[in-house]
């Protein structure tokens, strides 16, 4: 599950775009502070601009940030071991793949009490019972970005149809290129839960978007936002808070979840086994789980926040938004991803594979 | 006065110790790395067993990934004969060039290493887009031509650039044409230009002494313009991604993705080494083009 959209058009030099934005950083005083650093492994667009900063000024610990654009990426990192990182922000999947891999540390709930302000909803998700070894930090929605100017007898795309299935829109749809991410909506659109899909099902989607091929017109690695906003496309497949980014820039942009549901995601902090920090990479997690803290990084990225004392701290804009939060009844028929075993994700990638050389 | 180094064994392994360690332990090592792992398979969630099957070789084999390795190769070929096409030219113009301008020709083929290349792909991606530079100045022309002749062209269509394999062609010759342009130019500096004189003054045209005379001279130059060229396109995996579209997927796209997303990093080790064998070959072929160049010439 990428999120490239969380960046920005030139995130894929994050090392180079951080060193230049957190450098300046280094020169910040800490007063009284323990002079230590941690290392956070984050996407990009996905903190606030003071964030970092502001938790210095509390603790005195030095936050180098380095950016990330897939949960792969993050994972091939991790794995070598001795990556160095002290936080990190694996997506629900990966939560459960690390834990297993027995690559995360277990948290200790002592040492964060901002875990109260966390909503009771998300305290224990199948993903990671008990919140053992991660705390949520945003839950996004796969759904369809899409410019309303450019939609038929302005109709509003409420079907994954728009996407999979039509040539309405021939050569002006980007579909994520994530083969999981892909086949799981397919599998969705055609009526099945995103989890737990047999061979035919799968077999079904992939003839489905070998048909549909010539009418997309590209698959897009996360960046559909920045696609739709300079009209490369007028339909993608991408995530909410993305989308809600770009309708600030361009209001003939908007998004929907299709009536036939979606797929949620739920990024975590987590702290890597071998981190050298524990007690500092604690502090910070509760840190970004405080509500001024989280209120002002909800208010930059856009994304839903499980924090519940930080969206009561929101102006309702952003609690009252249905690009972020979208309605209670499409939202009823969307389901988290589960972690179905690495062999899963190569079945997946196959079948793309063989899509992209038809 | 030329030395053998069997005169001064010390100092040439001395001299020697340094790359050779850096070889070694930067490129032998983690190459026979990959080279086991092209044998492993994956055990559990993240170990990997070493010189267990050939599965991978087998799968590697099948028709899906051979049509990506064809497509791969058909794509790399033709960006090589369009830098030749391009670079030739340009390699020649250099060379009969005024000293003072030469090398400021060839600094300017430089230039673009200056910059990363992901920059440059994404300059490219801003001339390429539909609302990019190309587009909206064929937009303005196009409607300068409507207005003057009162809507003959009709409506305005943007070109499709971006997101095709014409992209990605074009992507790779401005990316490779410095490498086939720097290696041919060198080969044409050395010539001896007395020849050309000759051919001249016999009686070939400039055409004749061009395709009679030059070509076959650059001829090790040329190999190894085509060889630094093309063994770059095939493998690339920038350019693909960012440039193609639903249908650019090359071999270094799929081998990506084994490391990443499939997380099958054996099956994508077999990959990446069928790539080096292709490699291996490109450079036997170039060996042989180039000893019976020096065979004609001795």
């Amino acid at each position: 599950m990428s999120k490239i959209g969380r960046r920005s058009l030139l995130a894929g030099l994050g090392a180079a775009a951080v060193g230049i934005s957190f450098a300046g950083l280094s020169g910040c005083t800490k007063p009284g502070g323990a002079g230590k650093t941690i290392n956070f492994y984050n996407w990009d667009t996905y903190i606030g601009d003071t964030t970092l900063a502001d938790f210095q000024t509390a603790s005195g610990i030095k936050v180098n940030m380095s950016i990330f654009a897939t949960n792969d990426e993050l994972f091939a990192k991790i794995k070598t071991g001795n990556s160095g990182f002290d936080v990190i922000v694996p997506s629900n999947d990966f939560v459960t793949y690390m834990s297993q891999a027995d690559l995360l540390l277990p948290l200790d709930h002592a040492k964060i009490p901002n875990l109260k302000n966390v909503d009771p909803a998300f305290m224990d998700p199948i993903y990671d019972p008990g919140r053992k070894f991660s705390v949520p930090y945003t839950w996004l929605v796969l759904g369809i970005g899409y410019r309303k100017s450019a939609m038929k007898d302005g109709m509003v795309p409420d079907s994954w149809k728009w996407l999979y299935d039509s040539d309405q829109y021939k050569g002006r749809i980007a579909l994520l290129s994530e083969s999981g991410d892909l086949m799981r909506l397919g599998a969705k659109y055609l009526g099945h839960s995103v989890n737990g899909i047999s061979a035919d099902v799968l077999k079904q989607v992939e003839a489905m978007l070998i048909k549909q091929k010539p009418n997309v017109k590209a698959f897009h690695s996360d960046d559909g936002q920045d696609m739709l906003m300079s009209k490369e496309v007028d339909i993608v497949m991408e995530y909410n808070g993305d989308i809600a980014q770009v309708i600030k820039e361009d209001p003939d942009l908007a998004f929907v979840v299709p009536k036939e549901g979606s797929q949620l995601n739920s990024d975590c902090l987590a702290i890597p086994k071998d981190s050298k920090n524990p007690v500092e990479a604690h502090a910070f997690i509760n840190y970004m789980l405080d509500a001024q803290a989280g209120a002002k990084i909800y208010e930059q990225i856009l994304y839903p926040t499980p924090n519940a004392a930080a969206k009561a701290l929101m102006p309702d804009d952003y609690k009252n938004n249905p690009v972020i939060f979208p309605a209670p009844d499409v939202m009823a028929k969307c389901e988290y991803a589960a972690f179905e075993g690495p062999e899963r994700a190569q079945v997946y990638d196959a079948a793309m594979t063989r899509i992209k050389a038809s | 006065m030329e030395q053998s180094w069997r005169q001064a064994k010390g100092m040439f392994g001395a001299m020697l110790s340094a790359p050779l360690f850096w070889l070694v332990v930067f490129f032998f090592v983690p190459l026979a790395i990959v080279f086991a792992y092209s044998f492993g398979q994956n055990v559990g969630l993240i170990d990997i067993s070493v010189f267990t099957t050939f599965d991978n070789y087998k799968r590697a084999f099948e028709p899906l990934y051979l049509a990506i390795f064809v497509k791969s190769i058909w794509i790399a070929a033709i960006t090589t004969f369009i830098c030749l096409v391009l670079g030739f030219p340009v390699a020649l113009a250099i060379t009969f060039a005024p000293p003072k301008a030469k090398a400021w020709l060839l600094l300017l083929i430089m230039l673009p290493f200056w910059t990363n290349l992901l920059i440059r792909t994404y300059a490219l991606m801003a001339f390429l887009r539909t609302e990019g530079y190309i587009n909206t100045t064929w937009h303005w022309i196009f409607d300068g031509i409507n207005a003057v002749s009162g809507g003959m062209l009709g409506d305005f269509r943007a070109m499709e650039l971006m997101n095709t394999n014409f992209a990605v062609v074009l992507g790779l010759v401005f990316v490779n044409l410095p490498f086939m342009i720097l290696p041919l130019y060198s080969t044409l500096d050395r010539m001896d230009r007395s020849l050309l004189e000759a051919s001249l003054d016999l009686g070939a045209g400039h055409i004749s002494t061009l395709f009679n005379v030059v070509v076959p001279m650059a001829g090790a130059g040329i190999a190894s313009g085509i060889l630094i060229t093309f063994i770059p396109a095939l493998g690339s995996y920038l350019t693909p991604d960012m440039l193609g579209g639903p249908d650019s997927q090359m071999i270094a796209n799929v081998i990506e993705s084994q490391f990443k997303r499939a997380n099958n990093w054996p099956f994508g080790a077999a990959l990446s080494f069928l790539l080096v064998y292709m490699t291996f070959i490109g450079i036997a072929i170039q060996g042989l083009v180039e000893r019976k160049n020096a065979g004609r010439a001795a």
